[in-house]
């Protein structure tokens, strides 16, 4: 899939490996509503694993089953080779970013940090050496005696981090870790989480709705919908090869297309959809006959005018555009095919659009084309 | 909502202040009437203070009912924090429908039924267990405690669920035992809310006549069964000088807190600029 | 998924140790919480449900001419088994005795007119106030509160002072020379309409505050720019979205009044019979126990409904936080 697969590196790929963390059968009801619907997961050391859903997919009960604040209606969760069934949050392995960072208002930053530590015990001065340590860590070294509320949202983030790192847990659980910070900050703070997980090799699983956080922090992502996993895998494999509709149309944008596949050879499939007869060259188990879906990004299409020069050997049909959204670095192209399908394409825009000339426009007829390794057939 | 009375509104509200305040303003003005016959003005004068401040009667009263405002408070603060933290805080025991239909039900019942009931409890047990031997201060304080804790605890309640767990949670996560959960960060937290508690609880059990009326004993009289008993009778004079007394501790009390509120309130706003600037 | 290895879930064979002595503690913190729950559970079951049994049972008893005034309900016969003898007799008195029927009418009749009239003054107080700026509110829920702190007898007592024959009103509006002889507003049952709207304006106007203050004002603004005038918005948006506060505030005034008694008796006198008086009379002035108990019990049928919806619209409120 993605070359030689380093096995270091991915362990999920090593059948010889141990899972750091495991989950068998796990189930959490709510009364009659169903959050997490029997999951089985393995988590290994290092990882800087993603629950990535929409609101309600029960991606946070599952992060709070791991942290010990629910208890799973059934199924068993093993951090690190012991069984969590009872084990109360205070005695778990963990130490959990709140999405709303949930510092102690009533406590200086230095306190907060510290809290944790002296619950265990831990002598003074290691304390004032580890909660130091963790402070240059999170470049907060000047801000021991604020108060949570006399911090920024970036500078609370940190100290929320610094928080639960301070203890060296064997799983750290980030909820939503960026969600509250703004777009530029939160893109800078991406970078920094990464490093950071880098430098204390803690396993790292994270909540998060925004599948742009997923892509770049993760090793892994899981994708979840209405209590189950849609897929698990790493960004790449999740990007290029969804599974189902489901994850194509999460993660990404996707012309979806009803298909019916005509030839099914070993190395190829071939399909007849209402863009006309395609090719694709994914190994997928399918008979001909069977009713199937066709999954190709807008990103993924060349898009030019009629005449111009097409790629020798790509699928092509010609269009009619219809709509233009221009986004500045990119536009999206709305193209109309046989008059019937709307296929959206996307091209950066290479040219400034008062060269007009050269941009295609509405009402323009224009030829889609792209390689038979594009498109992905989906039977869920 | 929005700014931007309209004309009725505003005429509105100003009747409204004026209805609440203008008898008591009148109240005011003629404690410092020299006649004895409360509605005829005879001058003003500060002889009505002085007859209340001779009156060992009203002193007894006085230091009877803050006796017991102080012990009900405080038992109410601590029982009424208890009941919240177990009605919000603990899941679901067995019980706790009762539990919280007890807690709210004090806050609705007319005081008759609970003064009724609590006295033929008295009755009931000192038949039974020779306790309590007499009616006085014992029978009032918990009489008040009863229905004082109630009211702790809706405040204490609506707090704790206003706050949310995620700090408690977030204790847990960092290893805190739920017992130095409570002591390191629910407590501390509800402080507010249990200050707020105890005054409540105090002024309930200073107001309180009809509940302390039936439970009450022979020679226990609190300042509201001594004020009924004579303003029974009709309007008295040094009634008003008592309540002139009453009113302005309470507007002083009232404007204090305000002004510490406010106080705290600029503060934090201070702080929070003081965040969004680095 | 990729690597699912061979051993589903053996017990881990670590931390069985570390494990009882986690346990140990573990019931230490249940029985924590147990103690928790325990002493304030216990009071009030002792000092607030225990004595609802005794006023239902002294209900059913038989007056006697005693100490205490009532009759054994639960005898300990021979055999030792408990015979419960059920008289129904005070339910009957009092049902039968057109006293107790009017009266019953007459608190229902006078605590539902002051709720009414209540809502009508506090409405647009509470209103006011939340279409008020910033500190004016502040000062203004201050002032409406205020006299909450203040004794609830005294400010009763205010208004005998004002409605007496020779009392200030009278004396105002004979010294201006538009009447003659005073009117007579102490004891009757305007009196009685007004001490209740003073004393319990603050619990209508504080729910409906927090009610109307919840309520966007966008939504006042989209339903302008749809064309409603002021008088139809208030009709057709904010009045339906204000019924929860409406609601709360009348029942808060509702039971309360229902069983009032301190205001009938003061500003009232003998002219206006309320049911929380003859309780209480018929309890220190007749020392008939049982009917007063039975009247107790016949009160608290009368408000269990209203209170059942009060404790309802609370619980619903609690979850939206």
């Amino acid at each position: 899939m993605a070359g030689v697969p380093n096995l270091a590196d991915t362990p999920w790929l090593d059948p010889s490996s141990e899972p750091f963390i495991r989950l068998r059968g796990v189930t959490k009801k709510f009364g009659d509503f169903t959050a997490v619907n029997n999951v089985d997961l393995d988590i290994y050391k290092g990882e800087l694993f993603c629950l990535l859903g929409g609101s309600g997919c029960g991606k946070s009960t599952l992060l709070r089953m791991l942290a010990g604040f629910e208890v799973p209606t059934s199924g068993r969760i093993m951090i690190d080779g012991v069984d969590m069934s009872d084990v109360p949050a205070y005695e778990r392995p963990t130490n959990m970013m709140f999405q709303s960072y949930a510092l102690f208002p009533h406590m200086t930053v230095e306190k907060n940090i510290a809290y944790g530590l002296k619950q265990e015990g831990v002598a003074k001065s290691e304390i004032a050496d580890r909660v130091d340590e963790v402070l240059g860590l999170v470049e907060l070294t000047d801000f021991t005696k604020r108060k949570p509320d006399q911090l920024s949202g970036g500078q609370r983030q940190r100290v929320a981090l610094a928080r639960a790192l301070v203890k060296k847990p064997k799983l750290l659980l980030l909820d939503e870790p960026l969600g509250a910070l703004d777009k530029r900050l939160r893109e800078q703070t991406q970078f920094e989480l990464m490093n950071i997980q880098d430098q204390v090799g803690i396993t790292f699983v994270v909540v998060t709705h925004d599948q742009d956080e997923a892509m770049t922090l993760s090793t892994r992502i899981a994708v979840m919908d209405a209590g189950n996993f849609q897929q698990i895998g790493t960004p790449t494999e999740i990007y290029e090869f969804p599974e189902s509709r489901f994850v194509a149309d999460f993660i990404g944008n996707a012309n979806m297309l009803d298909a019916r596949v005509t030839e099914a050879g070993t190395d190829h499939v071939t399909v007849e959809t209402a863009l006309g007869t395609i090719r694709t060259e994914q190994g997928i188990q399918v008979q001909e006959g069977q009713k199937v879906y066709l999954a190709l990004r807008p990103e993924k299409i060349h898009l030019a005018k009629a005449g111009d020069p097409v790629h020798e050997g790509n699928m092509q049909v010609t269009g009619h555009v219809e709509d233009i959204g221009y986004m500045g670095d990119m536009s999206v192209y709305k193209v109309l095919v046989n008059g019937e399908t709307m296929i959206e394409v996307t091209a950066p825009n290479l040219t400034r659009p008062k060269q007009r000339s050269l941009a295609i426009t509405w009402d323009e007829e224009v030829v889609l084309s792209w390689h038979s390794n594009s498109p992905v057939l989906l039977v869920r | 909502m929005g700014k931007g009375r309209s004309l009725f509104l505003t005429v509105m509200l100003w009747l409204g202040m004026a209805f609440l305040y203008v008898p008591m303003l009148l109240l005011i003005i003629y404690s410092f009437n020299y006649s004895k016959l409360v509605p005829v003005w005879g001058g003003w004068s500060v002889r009505w203070y002085k007859v209340l401040f001779e009156s060992e009667e009203v002193w007894n009263a006085v230091a009877l009912s803050l006796k017991i405002a102080v012990v009900n408070a405080t038992f109410a603060t601590l029982l009424g924090a208890l009941a919240g933290l177990a009605m919000v805080r603990f899941g679901k025991f067995r019980g706790r429908t009762l539990f919280g239909g007890m807690l709210a039900a004090p806050l609705v019942m007319p005081e008759v039924i609970t003064g009724l009931s609590l006295l033929l409890l008295f009755i009931t047990l000192s038949k039974m267990i020779g306790w309590p031997a007499e009616r006085g201060f014992t029978t009032i304080t918990i009489a008040h405690i009863t229905f004082s804790m109630a009211y702790v605890s809706v405040i204490v309640q609506s707090r704790l669920t206003g706050m949310g767990e995620t700090l408690e949670e977030a204790a847990l996560d960092l290893g805190a035992k739920p017992f130095r959960v409570l002591t390191d960060i629910t407590l501390p937290r509800l402080t507010p809310a249990m200050v707020s508690g105890w005054l409540l609880a105090f002024t309930l059990s200073l107001d309180d006549l009809v509940i302390s009326s039936f439970v009450t004993g022979p020679g226990a009289n609190t300042l509201p069964i001594l004020i009924y008993s004579r303003i029974r009778l009709g309007l008295r004079p040094d009634i008003n000088a008592l309540a002139t007394i009453i009113i302005v501790t309470v507007a002083i009390g009232v404007a204090i807190a305000a002004f510490m509120l406010m106080r705290q309130e600029r503060q934090r706003l201070a702080e929070e600029k003081m965040a969004a600037g680095p | 998924m990729s690597s699912v290895a061979a051993d589903p879930m053996d017990p881990a064979p670590g931390p069985t140790q570390a494990g009882l002595g986690a346990r140990i503690s573990r019931q230490l913190q249940a029985s924590w919480k147990l103690c928790v729950i325990a002493v304030p559970y216990a009071w009030m079951l002792i000092f607030f449900l225990l004595p609802f049994f005794i006023v239902f049972k002294i209900s059913l008893a038989e007056p006697l001419i005693a100490a205490p005034p009532f009759s054994a309900l639960f005898d300990l016969t021979e055999e030792g088994i408990v015979t419960i003898r059920i008289i129904l007799d005070n339910f009957l008195f009092i049902f039968e005795d057109d006293l107790y029927i009017r009266t019953y009418l007459n608190s229902v009749k006078i605590s539902t007119i002051s709720t009414i009239l209540c809502l009508l003054v506090g409405y647009p107080i509470a209103y006011g106030i939340v279409r008020s700026g910033e500190m004016a509110r502040k000062l203004l829920l201050m002032a409406i509160i205020l006299p909450f702190w203040t004794s609830f007898l005294l400010r009763v007592y205010a208004w005998m002072g004002l409605l007496a024959d020779k009392g200030t009103i009278n004396n105002l509006l004979i010294s201006i020379g538009i009447i003659d002889e005073p009117i007579r507003m102490l004891y009757t049952d305007f009196a009685v309409y007004l001490g209740i709207v003073y004393t319990y304006l603050p619990f209508m106007v504080l729910p409906l505050y927090a009610n109307l203050e919840k309520l966007d004002s966008s939504l006042n603004e989209a339903a302008a720019d749809l064309g409603a005038k002021p008088i139809g918005i208030f009709f057709t948006v904010t009045l339906p979205l204000s019924i929860p506060g409406i609601v709360a505030g009348s029942l808060l005034v509702f039971i309360p009044a229902t069983g009032e008694y301190v205001i009938p008796d003061l500003l009232g006198g003998g002219n206006v019979q309320m049911i929380g008086r003859v309780l209480y009379n018929e309890f220190h002035q007749n020392k008939d126990w049982p009917v007063a108990s039975a009247v107790a019990i016949a009160l608290l049928f009368l408000l269990v409904v209203p209170m059942m919806i009060y404790q309802r619209y609370q619980a619903k409120e609690a979850e939206k936080v």
